[in-house]
């Protein structure tokens, strides 16, 4: 029975890197069409990945994401469009935008506990994005398109601009999951998978929860103002309601992860499967679309808090990804020796 | 070259009022329960539209359909807290954060399904446009002097509440300590869901002035949130007539920055508010 489970987490994972190494190789496998299905989807899995690792373990449940996404777009724009810079040199620079805007923001926002935390965050969202409809030079309140030249910097052609797009996506997508998986292997991440359990607990044992609550909003700001970047070249123009878009950036990105399982690695990679999936038969229903995905997550949290990955979980041995340390043979049978001595 | 900013200022105090009001009810939540509402805003304008359909479809005076929405508003809060948010409040916030921002965007859309996306309103008749001069040129109007003394007597008839009954003392012990509580013999869910209960009483009638003031579509939940949230920080967290403080600023501050610019309205509002938190982040009045 363990054997069993233990091949098919083993042949789970064959299939996982084989995924990976097509959605690698997409563009040449693909149409256009898919390509920029695809690319979306790597936007939304780094938003899913940077929104459950601040809600499912730094317990900073943001509800203003779009913030960030927003002022990545913004910033891409103003960078390459108005300044004049690199193309390519303004997608990183548009996530130095959204940390330089996260250093005051968390200092405010952090004056609030949890639950009110999530809507300050929401009201910080606000204002950058009535702000964002006041720059003229951004096209102020209805926004304005992407000069076609920086759009052709990205490929002559149309195949050649989604491949590299998508690539870029990529490897966003995937520096985020390297990223999430690193730091939460280190120090810091057991720190944090302690305070997801238990918060007191965890500081009770020595984790310094301000220190790993900060590194942790800090971090996620970067890729969310890449993904905004990559958004914006995607969409080829920017407006205050559609890039800080609290719909497409907070809401969706939300019931992705709680469908998938908050508190994992795998939960906001399977979301966002799902999430894809579904949309393909759902978004012609319009708002009953969102009533939908709206009753799903309420229904996940009442049956199993961990998502669609928790039910999953409960049958195999191990994580899909192990991210727990596990304790040495050695640790294990003094445990189990400790326990038959109890009784 | 003053009167047009003090009628401004007058206007933002009556305003203030209407926000006081949009705020009771989450800071009796949130002070009771410790935990935010996301979907507070929603059932403000959930209710609007109830009383939209009362008095087009019906035919009914606001008031009488406020009157009828109140006590259908009680029973919808004590179920709501008893059988959904009882589930998920105590173990985490995270969680009841979650159920309520799924209710808000399941309501926002079952409205938008139902109602469409047009702007509505509900007449209040002559009331709505009858105005009381003080010289000067500046008027005020008569409805929005009504709707500030009812905010008043709303913030002083949940205080009494609070603080001078049976129930009101058995929700400040389920508040100060739940484990507490339960082993004295009270039912904390049952006294949870009478509190939120009473939270959407508020919703009501918040409801009811509002739907008369302002317009109104499906979409306008979360302003209606932001604002109670503003209110309820800026007054000091858990303090009823710190709310009416915060709803007076902010009324202000929204109505000061609407005169000198009609686009800055809602973000010299946010403004203010962000302000403040950066200067004194326990609120003007804290209860602590």
């Amino acid at each position: 029975m363990r054997s069993a489970s233990r091949l098919s987490l083993n042949l789970a994972r064959l299939v996982c890197a084989a995924a990976v190494a097509a959605a690698a190789a997409a563009p040449l496998l693909l149409s256009q069409n898919d390509v920029v299905l695809l690319t979306e989807f790597m936007s939304m899995l780094v938003l899913a990945i940077m929104w459950n690792l601040l809600a499912g373990y730094a317990d900073i449940v943001t509800v203003g994401q779009h913030a960030f996404v927003g002022v990545g777009a913004y910033a891409f724009f103003g960078f390459t469009a108005l300044a004049g810079l690199d193309p390519y040199l303004s997608i990183p620079l548009a996530g130095v935008a959204a940390l330089a805007i996260a250093v005051p923001a968390m200092a405010l926002v952090f004056r609030l506990r949890t639950a009110y935390l999530a809507i300050g965050t929401w009201v910080v969202a606000e204002v950058l994005m009535l702000i964002a409809g006041k720059l003229d030079a951004f096209g102020g309140g209805s926004g304005t398109s992407l000069p076609i030249s920086i759009v052709l910097s990205f490929g002559r052609t149309r195949g050649d601009r989604l491949a590299v797009i998508y690539w870029l996506a990529f490897a966003l997508a995937a520096t985020a999951m390297l990223a999430t998986y690193v730091l939460l292997r280190s120090r810091i991440g057991v720190g944090l998978t302690a305070m997801r359990d238990n918060e007191e607990g965890a500081a009770a044992v020595g984790v310094n929860i301000t220190y790993a609550r900060i590194l942790c909003f800090l971090g996620t700001a970067p890729f969310l103002g890449m993904a905004g970047a990559i958004i914006t070249l995607q969409k080829l123009r920017i407006a205050p309601p559609a890039s800080f878009s609290i719909t497409d950036w907070t809401v969706f990105v939300i019931f992705n992860v709680v469908i998938g399982g908050i508190g994992s690695f795998e939960g906001p990679i399977i979301g966002t499967i799902v999430y894809f999936v579904l949309r393909q038969y759902l978004s012609g229903l319009g708002p009953v679309h969102l009533i939908l995905l709206g009753s799903f997550s309420i229904i996940t949290i009442l049956v199993e808090r961990r998502g669609l990955w928790g039910l999953v979980r409960r049958m195999l041995d191990d994580d899909l990804l192990p991210i727990a340390h596990k304790p040495s043979p050695a640790f294990r049978a003094s445990a189990l020796l400790l326990r038959a001595a109890r009784r | 070259m003053l009167v047009p900013w003090i009628n401004q200022l007058l206007q933002g105090i009556l305003l203030g009022g209407l926000y006081t009001m949009f705020a009771t009810g989450l800071s009796l939540s949130a002070g009771v329960m410790r935990f935010v509402n996301i979907a507070h805003g929603d059932f403000i304008v959930l209710a609007c539209f109830a009383l939209l359909v009362l008095t087009t479809a019906l035919g009914l005076n606001p008031v009488v359909a406020t009157l009828i929405v109140l006590p259908f508003a009680f029973l919808f809060g004590f179920g709501l807290q008893r059988f959904l948010l009882q589930r998920v409040v105590g173990q985490n916030v995270l969680l009841v954060i979650l159920v309520t921002f799924g209710l808000s965007i399941i309501i926002e859309n079952g409205l938008l399904e139902g109602f469409g996306a047009d702007t509505r309103k509900v007449s209040g008749g002559w009331l709505e446009t009858a105005t009381v001069a003080l010289g000067q040129g500046i008027n005020v109007g008569l409805f929005q002097v009504f709707t500030f003394i009812a905010a008043v007597a709303l913030v002083a008839v949940l205080d009494l509440l609070l603080y001078r009954t049976g129930i009101g003392a058995k929700i400040r012990a389920v508040s100060d300590d739940v484990a507490a509580a339960d082993l004295i013999g009270l039912s904390s869910g049952r006294i949870y869901a009478v509190a939120m209960g009473i939270s959407f009483v508020t919703v009501g009638i918040a409801a009811g002035f509002m739907s008369i003031w302002t317009n109104f579509d499906p979409a306008s939940g979360p302003t209606r949130l932001l604002i109670a949230f503003e209110v309820v920080v800026l007054g000091g967290l858990g303090s009823l007539w710190g709310s009416l403080a915060g709803g007076i600023v902010l009324g202000i501050a929204q109505s000061i920055g609407g005169q000198w610019d009609i686009t800055w309205q809602m973000l010299a509002g946010h403004i203010i508010f962000l302000l403040v938190l950066a200067v004194r982040p326990q609120g003007l009045f804290p209860r602590y």
